[in-house]
C-alpha cells in the first residue's frame, strides 16, 4: 500500500489513561511523515477487556461505539498489537451475523499496528539523536502472533545506530498479562512476570520497550515494586524522543 | 469443595514448590530448543502443519464413513472391534476380554485413553494386576499419581525422586541416583513381568480405515513388547484417531515426534495389522481394539468445537504453554492438562467442573503458534468462557452452560460497558480518575502483591489530541 494522505488513530483505553505520551508520540511520528492523523474525539475501548472475560454482549456494545468512529475508508493505526488484534481478527468474529458485518470487514482489513505501519507503509526512516543506550525489546503476544509484528520494532530500533538491542532468555514467552488473567490468576501472573522481569534484567539492558501498553504495565509494575530495575517505555514514545529534535 | 477452589488450591501448591518448577522451566527450555532444532526451515514448517491439518480435517470430514470401513477391515485382518460409549462400558468391555482369557497379569503401554477411563483402578479392583511397562508410567504408578503430561508422565519427577521410589519399592537394588542405572535397573523387573503377562494393552495413535492398521509410535520398545508378547493384546483408542489411508501416515509420523520431543522418528513405529498367523512363530493369538466415544460425538457435532479433535496428542502446546511451566500437569486437575486439556476437559467432563481452567491462560497463542494441526486452541478457549458465562450463547452441546455465571462480574461488566459504550459518560470518568489521579489505590488485591499499582497520567489522550489541534474526524 502506497502512503495515504489521512488515517485514523484508535489510541487505546490504556493508553489514554495511563500512557497518553505514547498515543501522542504516534500520532506525532506519523504526521511527521506528511500523513493528516485524525483522532475521533468518541472513541474509548475495543472491547477486548470484556471478549476476553467471556462478556461478548457487552464487548459488542462498546466495540459497536468505537467502529461507528471509523467510517471513512482510511487505514486505522493502532498503537498496540491487542487490540488492533482485537479489530483486525476477533471483531469479524464478534460481529458475525450482526448489521456492521460488513463495516466490521472493510475496517478490519484497514487495521495496522503502528510498528508495521511506519515500517511498511510509511517506511519510515529514523535518525537517531539520542546518546548510546542498551535496550531489551518485548515483543507482546498479540504483536508477535496476531499482528506478526515482532520483525516491525527490530528494524525500528535497528535504525538508532546509539542503540544496543539485548536479547532475553525465552523472549518469545508470555510475561503474564493478559488481561483480566492477571486478576483471575494473579499468582500464576506473578510467577510469570517475576521469570519475565528476571530474564530481562539478566541482559543489562537499561531501558524494555514494547508495543504494548499491557505488558509495560505488567512488567514495569513489577519492575518498580522489585526496585533496582531497568525503565520501561512504549516504542512510540521511545521513537519520537529519539529522533525528534526538541526546539 | 467448590471446583474453583480446589483449582486454586492445586495451583497454589504448585506455585510453592520451588525445585520442581525449576526442573520443569529446565526441561520446558529443553523440549522447546530441541524442537526448534527439527524445525529450521519456517517454511517447510508451514507445509508440514499445513499437510498435517489437511489430513486430519479430510479425515474428519468423512470420519463416519471411515470408522465403518476400519471396523470391517479389521474384522477380516481377525482384530476384534469393540464400541463403547462411556468409560463404564470401555472398562466392562475390557474386563470381559480378560476373563474370558483368565487374563490376571497385564502389562501396559502407554495410553491416555485407558488414564481417561481409569482403567488400571477398575481392573485392579477386579483382582487384575496391571503393571506400566512406559518407564514415566512406571514411575508414576510407584508414586501413585496421575500422568503430569500426555507424554512425558513423569516430568515432574527428578533423578532423586525417583531413586527414591525405586529403593522404596525395591529395597534388594542398591540406591542410586544414576539415570542409567536407574533405567536398567527398569529394565530388568519389566522383562520379567513382560515374560509372565498373560495379556498386552496399549494405545493406538493413528487406526488407518483402508487398510485396517493400528499405528502406535514409542522409544522404549515396551510398546513393541506389550503388542507382541502376550498372547492376548487388547489396544484402545479414541474414535478421532482414524486416518483414511496409509498414505495419510507418512506425514503424519513425521510431524508427530519432531514437535513433540525433537526426535527426527520414534525409537520404534509398530503397525499392527493383524492377530498371530498360523504359519507365523510369534505374536498375540487375539487382538482387540475397544474404540472409545466418551463425548467424541457431541463435541464432533458442534461446528466451533470440532477442529478440537484434529489433535494428535503431541504434547506441543503443553511444552509451550507459559501457565503449565509454572503449575505442571497435576495443578489442573484433569486427565489432560495444558492447552489442549483447557480445551477437551470443559467439553468432555462439563463447564460447571472443568470450565474453570480457562481461567487459567492469557490467550498469548503459543499453543497455537505450534500446534502440528493448526487447532486454534486461543480461540476455542476464549469461546469456552463465553459458554460459560452465558447458557444462551450458542446451540452447542456442552454441559454446565451457563454455569460459572457470576452476579458480581456481570455487574461490572455491566457497568464497564455502560461507561465505555458512552462517550460523554467515559469522558466524564477519565477526566475524573486523571484528576483525582492521587486517589487511584496503591494497592489492587493481587496485583500489587507483584506490582505497583497503575496510576492514570494527569491528562488523557483525547484532551491531548484536542490541545496538539487533530482532527476530530
Amino acid at each position: 500500500m502506497s502512503k495515504p494522505e489521512n488515517i485514523y488513530f484508535f489510541g487505546t483505553c490504556l493508553i489514554d489513561l495511563l500512557y497518553p505520551g505514547a498515543g501522542l508520540a504516534g500520532m506525532q511520528l506519523i504526521q511527521r511523515e506528511g500523513v493528516n492523523v485524525i483522532y475521533p474525539q468518541n472513541q474509548t475501548c475495543c472491547g477486548q477487556p470484556a471478549f476476553n472475560s467471556g462478556y461478548r454482549d457487552q464487548a459488542r456494545d462498546v466495540a459497536r461505539v468505537l467502529l461507528n468512529c471509523f467510517p471513512k475508508n482510511i487505514p486505522l493505526v493502532v498503537p498496540s498489537g491487542s487490540c488492533a488484534g482485537m479489530i483486525k481478527l476477533h471483531w469479524p468474529e464478534l460481529f458475525k451475523n450482526q448489521p456492521e458485518e460488513t463495516a466490521v470487514k472493510r475496517l478490519a482489513d484497514q487495521t495496522y499496528e503502528l510498528t508495521r505501519f511506519l515500517v511498511e507503509v510509511l517506511e519510515i526512516k529514523l535518525e537517531d539523536l539520542g546518546t548510546p543506550l542498551k535496550v531489551a525489546i518485548h515483543t507482546s503476544c498479540a504483536a508477535r502472533r496476531e499482528m506478526q509484528a515482532a520483525a516491525a520494532i527490530e528494524t525500528l530500533v535497528g535504525q538508532l545506530k546509539h542503540v544496543e538491542k539485548l536479547e532475553q532468555h525465552n523472549k518469545e514467552e508470555c510475561c503474564g498479562f493478559g488481561g483480566t488473567f492477571a486478576v483471575k490468576q494473579a499468582d500464576i501472573s506473578g510467577a510469570m512476570v517475576e521469570d519475565k522481569t528476571r530474564y530481562l534484567k539478566d541482559t543489562g539492558a537499561e531501558l524494555v520497550l514494547s508495543q504494548d501498553c499491557g505488558c509495560l504495565m505488567n512488567i514495569g509494575g513489577a519492575f518498580d515494586k522489585q526496585g533496582n530495575s531497568p525503565a520501561t517505555q512504549h516504542i512510540a514514545e521511545f521513537l519520537w524522543e529519539r529522533s525528534h529534535a526538541s526546539d | 469443595m467448590h471446583p474453583t477452589e480446589a483449582f486454586s488450591k492445586r495451583i497454589n501448591k504448585a506455585l510453592a514448590n520451588h525445585q520442581a518448577r525449576l526442573s520443569l522451566r529446565d526441561t520446558m527450555d529443553r523440549l522447546k530448543l530441541k524442537r526448534q532444532q527439527q524445525f529450521p526451515d519456517k517454511q517447510q514448517l508451514d507445509e508440514l502443519r499445513h499437510a498435517a491439518k489437511s489430513i486430519r480435517q479430510k479425515t474428519l470430514n468423512r470420519q463416519p464413513d471411515l470408522l465403518e470401513q476400519l471396523e470391517k477391515k479389521l474384522t477380516e485382518n481377525g482384530i476384534q472391534v469393540h464400541w463403547a460409549e462411556n468409560p463404564e462400558q470401555a472398562n466392562s468391555i475390557i474386563h470381559e476380554i480378560l476373563n474370558k482369557a483368565e487374563a490376571r497379569k497385564v502389562v501396559k503401554g502407554k495410553s491416555m485413553v485407558s488414564e481417561e477411563i481409569d482403567m488400571n483402578a477398575y481392573l485392579e479392583k477386579r483382582g487384575i494386576e496391571v503393571i506400566e511397562s512406559d518407564l514415566g508410567e512406571f514411575i508414576i504408578q510407584l508414586a501413585h499419581e496421575p500422568p503430569s503430561h500426555i507424554i512425558m508422565p513423569a516430568i515432574h519427577k527428578n533423578a532423586h525422586d525417583v531413586a527414591k521410589l525405586f529403593h522404596q519399592h525395591f529395597p534388594e537394588l542398591a540406591y542410586t541416583e544414576d539415570v542409567d542405572e536407574l533405567t536398567l535397573s527398569a529394565r530388568k523387573i519389566l522383562r520379567n513381568r513382560f515374560a509372565n503377562a498373560d495379556a498386552g494393552i496399549s494405545g493406538v495413535n493413528f487406526a488407518v480405515a483402508e487398510t485396517g492398521t493400528l499405528c502406535l509410535v514409542e522409544n522404549e520398545g515396551n510398546g513393541r513388547l506389550s503388542t507382541t508378547v502376550p498372547d492376548l493384546h487388547i489396544a484402545i483408542t479414541g474414535i478421532e484417531k482414524v486416518i483414511e489411508k496409509l498414505e495419510d501416515l507418512p506425514p503424519l509420523l513425521d510431524i508427530l515426534p519432531k514437535t513433540a520431543t525433537g526426535q527426527t522418528i520414534t525409537t520404534y513405529v509398530n503397525l499392527i495389522s493383524s492377530p498371530r498367523k498360523p504359519h507365523e512363530k510369534d505374536g498375540p493369538r487375539a487382538v482387540h481394539l475397544v474404540l472409545l466415544d466418551n463425548t467424541r460425538s457431541q463435541i464432533y457435532s458442534c461446528e466451533e468445537f470440532i477442529d478440537t479433535l484434529r489433535c494428535i496428542r503431541c504434547g506441543s502446546c503443553i511444552n509451550y504453554c507459559p501457565v503449565y511451566v509454572q503449575v505442571g500437569g497435576h495443578a489442573y486437575g484433569s486427565t489432560y492438562p495444558g492447552p489442549i486439556g483447557t480445551v477437551l476437559e470443559p467439553q468432555r467432563i462439563g463447564l460447571k467442573q472443568m470450565g474453570n481452567l480457562t481461567s487459567a491462560c492469557t490467550l498469548c497463542g503459543a499453543c497455537a503458534e505450534v500446534c502440528p494441526v493448526k487447532i486454534p486452541l486461543p480461540r476455542l478457549i476464549n469461546q469456552l468462557r463465553a459458554e460459560s458465562n452465558n447458557s444462551e450463547f450458542s446451540k452447542n452441546r456442552i454441559s454446565g452452560k451457563g454455569s460459572l455465571r457470576k452476579p458480581s462480574e456481570a455487574i461490572i461488566w455491566k457497568l464497564w460497558s455502560a461507561t465505555y459504550a458512552q462517550p460523554w459518560l467515559y469522558s466524564i470518568f477519565s477526566w475524573t480518575a486523571t484528576r483525582l489521579r492521587f486517589l487511584a489505590p496503591s494497592r489492587l488485591a493481587g496485583w500489587t502483591k507483584y506490582r505497583s499499582a497503575p496510576k492514570p497520567a494527569s491528562r488523557t489522550l483525547h484532551e491531548m489530541a484536542r490541545q496538539q489541534g487533530f482532527d476530530n474526524e
